[in-house]
């Protein structure tokens, strides 16, 4: 087998990248929760990298890119399992998509991707759920959730793939996936106490805007790195996820403005990241005018739908479902107008290409979000119905921080107070 | 006039300060405080290090009121910071000699 | 003696301190507090979602002073903290009965 090392460089790199946008979504979220649980939102988007590092390994990349099982498009089989036969070729990627990197290569960089798309479900349920049952969550979510809607729509045997859907770095697989399955469990655990009613605003937003550079500068890793090469289509990826993001942040703030509002910081990043976020399954697909589009569109639309939550009673926290539901939705149809074969793939209504691909476009936003709220759904309710997903009252009102993991996150003065003798200090190992 | 001191769980400010305004009183000054008594802190935990804090974070809630419906408001906020567990404060009244409105310069009862 | 307490808003602390210098006083112990009466708070508004803040960050200011110069001080405090406008704050009075310097162990007006 040869193997190209330009190819492989870039792809090893981008694994990194995309692996280093768990912890920027740690940050990213963690700036967004009130003081005393950000500790326990990054502990969960660390604990999740480490849980998904090793189901990945054993079971789920194989049930996602394994050979099919059966023929039907919508799992693999268990071939890979603990990255057996790992130097056969990665099964269906031939002619025109062969790769030309290890398929070790292909097996890590797919590995962070599953990594961040539980993680992104953290935000739906910030603050109320146990910290063992949210890892028992993670881990049975990549089996029976992740993996399947991956084979479906990445693996070239995959149902969708078949089908012609363009999703070119995760607009189903990654963002509407985690969009559903963050609403689904958000309904199942239900609202945090005093949700509406009591202010709970971001406690550190410079933490936020430091997780949003963060995750900007690793989604180069998440898309360009989706060329599986260091190619010219790596290359239109990597410039038009710029200009989405670019658009979205001017986007949403424009919203801000014109609704008599000021322009925030807030704003501005989650605007960011819903260009980012609806660029991710068009990057490979569209030019540059159709880059801005999309970022702007998803900027506007995704700051006008985190509203909703309000109207419809559920407390998806730090909207997951307002940006990465509505705003992958928004990239994965936009394709459909806006894909163009001067970069890849078919063309789009707007390029000459008629309504079919908007078509399957369509069918896939539906069958992924469908899915996945479902499992999702029976997934969580089945935990908390054995185990408890929820936190106790007592200890959600003192915070997830000291009540799950015995730490603060800030110490400002407390120590001095122990040091007066208010306090003791004991090695408990 | 009337000085009510009270200090309460951090938790209860939202009931006290409903049940304040129902008894007619609108203003007051809360500040963070530190508590040391019969109830024990938290215990955090560093890389197997265990420190036990005995300061228990509260509330300090001040307010100053008419002499006729002072007794009422201290069972007020008795009633609303209650959760019968230990740590739930305490609650003291002094004499105010006389008080002044910044803005107005208004004194004395006037003032409250 | 007396216990002069007063709430302040908070960029009004060196003017106060100013006029408290000029009459004599020497010494002041400063807390944050946070106010809540006729003034209401500032806005914060994140993902469109509009927080209205309660509370006012204010200053409290004690000090104990001889009887023969509290209305003076008083005085020379509200003057120096008044704006004319709401949320100026409040300044009360309490006798002390009895005052001690720790240093010294002086008691009562010596202390002072």
């Amino acid at each position: 087998m040869h193997y190209n090392a330009g190819d492989t460089a870039w792809v090893l790199v981008s694994a990194a990248l995309v692996l280093f946008m768990t912890p920027g979504l740690a940050f990213f979220y963690g700036g967004m929760v009130r003081s005393k649980n950000v500790l326990g939102m990054l502990m969960q988007n660390f604990a999740t990298m480490a849980v998904v590092s090793l189901i990945w390994v054993f079971g789920a990349y194989s049930l996602a890119f394994g050979p099919d099982w059966g023929g039907f498009g919508l799992v693999g089989t268990l071939h890979f399992f603990g990255l057996a036969h790992s130097s056969q070729p990665v099964p269906g990627y031939t002619g025109a998509i062969s790769q030309h990197i290890p398929p070790l290569a292909f097996v890590v960089f797919q590995m962070t991707f599953a990594i961040i798309t539980p993680a992104l479900i953290t935000g739906s349920i910030a603050d109320r759920v146990r910290f063992g049952p949210f890892l028992l969550f993670v881990a049975l979510w990549s089996v029976l959730v992740y993996a399947p809607i991956a084979h479906w729509a990445f693996d070239p045997h995959g149902w969708l793939y078949r089908m012609g859907v363009e999703d070119f770095a995760g607009g189903t697989v990654v963002e509407i996936n985690a969009g559903a399955a963050g609403l689904a469990i958000a309904t199942v655990v239900g609202r945090r106490r005093g949700w509406p009613r009591s202010p709970m605003p971001p406690h550190n937003v410079p933490l936020t805007l430091m997780g949003a550079g963060i995750l900007w500068f690793g989604w180069f890793g998440f898309n360009a790195g989706s060329a599986l090469g260091a190619n010219n289509l790596a290359a239109h990826a990597f410039i038009n996820t710029n200009t989405a993001g670019a658009a979205g942040l001017l986007g949403w703030i424009a919203v801000e403005k014109l609704r008599g509002g000021k322009s925030t910081t807030l704003g501005a990043v989650s605007g960011a990241v819903a260009g980012l976020v609806a660029i991710t399954p068009s990057c490979g697909f569209v030019d540059a005018v159709g880059a801005g589009v999309i970022g702007v569109a998803a900027g506007v639309v995704c700051s006008l739908a985190v509203s909703a939550k309000f109207r419809l009673g559920v407390d998806d926290s730090l909207d997951v479902g307002g940006v990465h539901l509505i705003g992958g939705v928004v990239g994965t149809l936009l394709i459909g107008l806006l894909g163009t074969m001067a970069t890849n793939g078919s063309n789009g209504f707007f390029y000459g290409g008629g309504l079919g691909l908007l078509g399957r476009q369509g069918l896939a936003v539906l069958a992924s979000g469908a899915f996945s709220f479902a499992m999702t759904w029976v997934i969580a309710k089945a935990i908390d119905k054995s185990v408890g997903l929820r936190m106790a009252p007592e200890d959600e009102f003192e915070g997830m921080d000291t009540a799950l993991h015995a730490e603060s996150a800030y110490d400002f003065g407390g120590s001095f107070l122990r040091s007066l003798g208010g306090g003791s200090m004991s090695n408990a190992q | 006039m009337k000085l009510i001191v009270a200090i309460i769980k951090p938790f209860k400010l939202e009931d006290v300060r409903n049940a304040l305004t129902k008894a007619g009183v609108v203003g007051m000054t809360v500040s963070e405080v530190q508590g040391y008594g019969r109830q024990s802190g938290h215990t955090e935990v560093y890389r197997g290090a265990e420190y036990q804090t005995s300061f228990v974070p509260k509330l300090k809630i001040e307010l100053v009121v008419h002499d006729e419906i002072s007794a009422e408001v201290v069972e007020a906020i008795v009633e609303a910071a209650r959760t019968e567990k230990i740590g739930d404060g305490k609650v003291w009244v002094l004499g105010v000699e006389d008080l002044v409105r910044v803005r107005t310069g208004e004194r004395g009862a006037d003032a409250v």
